[in-house]
């Protein structure tokens, strides 16, 4: 039973070896960002609302922003793994969105978007008063 | 005649507007020449695609207005500013077609705002201006590519494919004027 005697070794060296998860890149966040600039900004309102102070924010809550009825009683408050949810796949997460987009696939990409709205948030942008 | 063949670039430019006129004539006629098929599809999914076209629509609208703001800046000089007003024709040509259609789907078009808030403050330059439009370009085209796979309707999803199409080529010609390179990448995201 030599096999089973190596197994473990095996283990131990694939877990060595197997790349860690990359941490979210808030700089390939911006990249990814791009494609939300067709209806958001950081500090305005446009097509869809501002993003300056999104995490923690409960959905469907920017003063004078007229949301779609499913967001605003959506109950959702924007955590980490809300937006992934959603950013994975908006109409199917919240049937009635106005924010008709396929989604973002790719987990990373998801993830460093995530990471660049929470960087963004504390930019000096965000910190100005609301226009 | 080839785009690569032109003499100069006021010839490739009334051939660009040219042909891109008529490819949008053909999306149109597309949209239009399906009307009964669209109007009779009285059910959710057809509710979903006046959706997803009225925010389409939503954002053709304020990119008329954002390039009308540069316009009017004075400071885009000619044939910038040329190349904007071609532009923004576009925009509007797409936002008549969205809103008949979302019309023809029995959705009621959403209507332009009265005022759009945009970052006048750090529009000092020609640059400013191209950059600006230039990511609202490139939003415009990622947010087709993301409405292109959720219609219902395959005609729909052919006329925003087509709207898609115009609006890369602004933004690949608005990054070749401002030195960047035109064409990124092999896809568009």
């Amino acid at each position: 039973m030599r096999l089973f005697r190596l197994a473990p070794t095996a283990v131990l060296v694939l877990a060595v070896v197997a790349p860690a998860a990359a941490a979210p890149d808030p700089v390939r966040g911006e990249q990814v960002y791009g494609r939300c600039l067709a209806c958001h900004a950081l500090a305005y309102d446009r097509v869809g609302p501002r993003h300056c102070g999104l995490i923690g924010r409960p959905a469907g809550s920017v003063p004078g922003f007229v949301y779609s009825p499913a967001m605003k009683r959506s109950g959702i408050v924007w955590s980490e793994r809300a937006l992934d949810r959603f950013l994975a796949a908006p109409m199917k997460a919240m049937p009635g969105t106005a924010m008709t987009y396929d989604g973002i696939a790719d987990a990373k990409e998801r993830a460093d978007l995530i990471a660049y709205l929470e960087q963004a948030g504390r930019s000096a942008e965000c910190a100005a008063p609301p226009r | 005649m080839s785009f690569f063949s032109m003499p100069d670039p006021a010839t490739a430019r009334r051939l660009f507007l040219g042909r891109s006129g008529r490819v949008l004539s053909g999306a149109a006629v597309a949209l239009l020449a399906g009307n009964h098929r669209l109007a009779a599809a009285a059910d959710p999914a057809t509710a979903g695609d006046a959706q997803i076209l009225n925010t389409a629509l939503g954002a053709e609208l304020e990119a008329i207005a954002a390039y009308q703001l540069g316009a009017e800046s004075k400071l885009l000089q000619k044939p910038a500013l040329d190349l904007a007003l071609a532009f923004q024709a576009h925009h509007k040509e797409h936002a008549d077609l969205l809103s008949k259609t979302v019309e023809k789907l029995g959705g009621k078009p959403v209507a332009a705002k009265a005022k759009y808030d945009f970052p006048v403050a750090q529009l000092k330059a020609q640059a400013d201006v191209l950059r600006f439009a230039a990511k609202l370009e490139q939003g415009a085209v990622s947010a087709y590519l993301g409405a292109v796979p959720l219609f219902g309707n395959r005609d729909l999803a052919k006329a925003a494919a087509s709207i898609l199409g115009d609006e890369a080529m602004h933004w690949a010609i608005l990054r070749q004027v401002l030195g960047e390179t035109p064409v990124p990448a092999a896809f568009v995201a």
